[in-house]
């Protein structure tokens, strides 16, 4: 009996689904991560437009851009991550961890700055590989464990810097060899009108560019959307679970390193002074950004977008002149309004029937 | 719908042979020295309660499992399937229990998960849209969906229409080998017809399937061999010439009581017993 599949009943349909016209383009605008940012982009340069004119002028936006520009290197790490459905509160620590171990090496052992940067990165890389390694083997929640590698890390940072200098931190490295070019990678400026931009931002758009593209267009990008999404899916379909997580965890640790880096060769030392709220500021940017706690979807150009809310919201509160507690606060709200805005969305994606 | 009554006797070689597989979780064996052979355009149906081995039989052959014993023999050569994707490279695609389907990727973006298209060199080695999203469409349309949009999210999707991405890929990445493991929710009536002319339709394009199912009636109806399983052993082996549906209604697990259920309603009943 011949059997065709070409005339199933009822599993045929015909033309588009959804309403064509403006409402399909609202749905569209409404359906894109970076949309809860953009609009909080908008409120706060408007709001402190006002309040802080300063703030809109080429000075006031070097300064925006300076504060944006490695917590935005920060935040497009961790969105990644994220998509995977995994957390990483490790940022933070592992940026101050990695630029002490650059001094130490440089300002102490005598090293040139290149190869302290290179054990450094290796440091932080190692820092990825045991965060991955213990999050995939012993399906322990990302939070925790990071958590635990966090404080692990704050208490050797702090009494490893204190025993080995007698201080608090590291300072007058920038007659090391190799400072002048490592400087110059990282800590240049360019001058346009009475103000000086730094190459941080440069770096911090190529690594967003560079993101956006691996996340939609390559074959790493639809794993990392498929585990968050769909993990059990991903590891039937023979999608690389374990090799892909570990790999985020690693490239969160890069970008802690990266960020040490920046502030390193900016202020010529390094403190060993971090707060705690350091590694969730990234978290919160890219919950801001519009990463699903769930994983599964996020925008490397929304962690971008939020970066800036962010780094216009603070800058916006010293320009005019209130208490800078005032911006925790406005945070808070900010990562409540996008987590609402989040859910609502994730809640018209995953309301389909089960089959 | 009935399935074709074949008299070649099972003399062509099997695609697939597996020859005293043995898998344990643990201490406790989930498969026992299980052989079976599958054979080109023909269905062989595996029936058994939960617990007796089904599903680590659908992880062994599709690689998320690998046997502590035995063989896996593809065209008579021994095979590892170590990986799933391995699996799928060697011909051997399965239709999920769950489906295995992201609702927040698009349809095209399904069908190929774990095996993407490229193109170009590294590093700008990058997933082929065009062709991704051309094949999905073609792979859609071979089972009955056509119209349909493949940037759209699975979530998107009706029930039905997911079904259909499952299958789908399996067919499209199943050149050898098609395992079917029928979704253990409920299934409307259309989505019953749609697994079971999946089924049928691979068989008429010469593929060795495997079909596992809870439903020995639905069983019969399409298949040509059945593999009862039993605490991870062959309970039996059957051909179609052998049983009728209540025949082999009654040798699943459960077949004995679900007689004495239609029994007693029957009794209570009568006008149930047409």
């Amino acid at each position: 009996m011949p059997v065709s599949t070409d005339r199933l009943p009822g599993f045929g349909m015909a033309g588009t689904r959804g309403a064509p016209g403006p409402s399909r383009l609202l749905t569209r605008a409404l359906a894109r991560p970076s949309l809860p940012a953009t609009v909080g982009l908008v409120v706060v340069v408007v709001l402190f437009g006002i309040r802080a004119p300063e703030l809109l002028t080429v000075a006031g936006a070097a300064a925006v851009l300076e504060v944006a520009a490695p917590l935005g290197i920060g935040a497009v790490a961790v969105t990644l991550l994220m998509v995977a459905g995994q957390f990483d509160v490790s940022v933070g620590i592992v940026a101050v961890a990695s630029a002490l171990v650059t001094a130490l090496l440089t300002g102490y052992a005598g090293w040139a700055v290149w190869p302290a940067l290179g054990v450094s990165l290796l440091c932080a890389l190692l820092v990825g590989v045991v965060n991955g390694v213990l999050v995939v083997n012993t399906g322990l929640p990302s939070f925790l464990v990071t958590l635990a590698t966090l404080l692990v890390l704050q208490g050797v940072t702090l009494v490893g810097t204190e025993e080995v200098t007698g201080s608090a931190g590291i300072v007058g490295l920038s007659d090391s060899p190799g400072w002048t070019s490592a400087a110059a990678a990282f800590s240049s400026t360019v001058a346009v009108g009475d103000a000086r931009f730094r190459i941080s931002v440069l770096w911090w758009l190529g690594i967003t560019a560079v993101a956006t593209w691996v996340l939609w267009r390559t074959r790493f990008g639809n794993a990392v959307l498929a585990i968050g999404g769909a993990r059990h899916a991903a590891r039937e379909l023979g999608v690389a679970v374990r090799r892909t997580t570990v790999a985020l965890f690693c490239l969160t640790a890069t970008a802690g390193w990266f960020i040490g880096t920046l502030g390193l060769l900016r202020l010529g030392g390094v403190s060993a002074v971090p707060g705690l709220a350091s590694g969730v500021d990234y978290l919160v940017v890219a919950v801001i950004g519009g990463c699903l706690l769930t994983g599964g979807r996020g925008s490397a150009v929304g962690a971008a977008v939020s970066a800036l809310l962010y780094a216009v919201a603070r800058q916006g509160i010293l320009l005019a002149g209130w208490d800078l507690r005032w911006f925790q606060a406005l945070l808070g709200v900010l990562l409540l309004v996008a987590l609402l805005a989040n859910g609502a969305v994730r809640r018209r994606l995953k309301a389909v029937p089960r089959s | 719908m009935t399935g074709p009554v074949r008299d070649d006797g099972g003399t062509a070689p099997p695609v697939l042979e597996l020859r005293g597989l043995t898998v344990r979780h643990g201490s406790v064996p989930a498969l026992t020295r299980l052989s079976v052979a599958l054979r080109a355009g023909e269905i062989t149906c595996v029936l058994g309660e939960n617990g007796s081995g089904k599903s680590t039989l659908v992880a062994v052959l599709s690689g998320l499992v690998r046997p502590d014993e035995g063989q896996v023999l593809l065209d008579g050569r021994p095979v590892r399937l170590r990986t799933p994707r391995r699996a799928r490279e060697a011909g051997i695609a399965t239709v999920w229990q769950d489906l295995a389907v992201a609702p927040l990727l698009s349809v095209w973006r399904n069908l190929f998960l774990g095996a993407e298209p490229l193109r170009g060199i590294w590093p700008t080695r990058r997933l082929d849209l065009a062709a991704a999203r051309e094949t999905t469409v073609q792979a859609m349309r071979r089972v009955g969906v056509t119209g349909l949009d493949p940037d759209q999210p699975a979530s998107a999707l009706r029930a039905g229409e997911r079904h259909s991405l499952a299958v789908a890929r399996a067919l499209h990445f199943g050149a050898r080998v098609l395992v079917v493991d029928e979704p253990s929710a409920p299934m409307t009536v259309a989505q019953h017809a749609l697994v079971l002319q999946s089924v049928v339709a691979a068989r008429a394009e010469g593929l060795a399937v495997l079909f596992v199912t809870n439903n020995p009636r639905y069983a019969h109806l399409v298949g040509d061999r059945f593999l009862l399983l039993a605490s991870g052993q062959v309970a039996g082996t059957l051909t179609r010439d052998d049983v009728d549906a209540a025949d082999l209604t009654r040798l699943v697990a459960g077949g004995d009581e679900l007689t004495a259920l239609t029994a007693v309603l029957t009794a209570a009943h009568p006008e149930l017993d047409r």
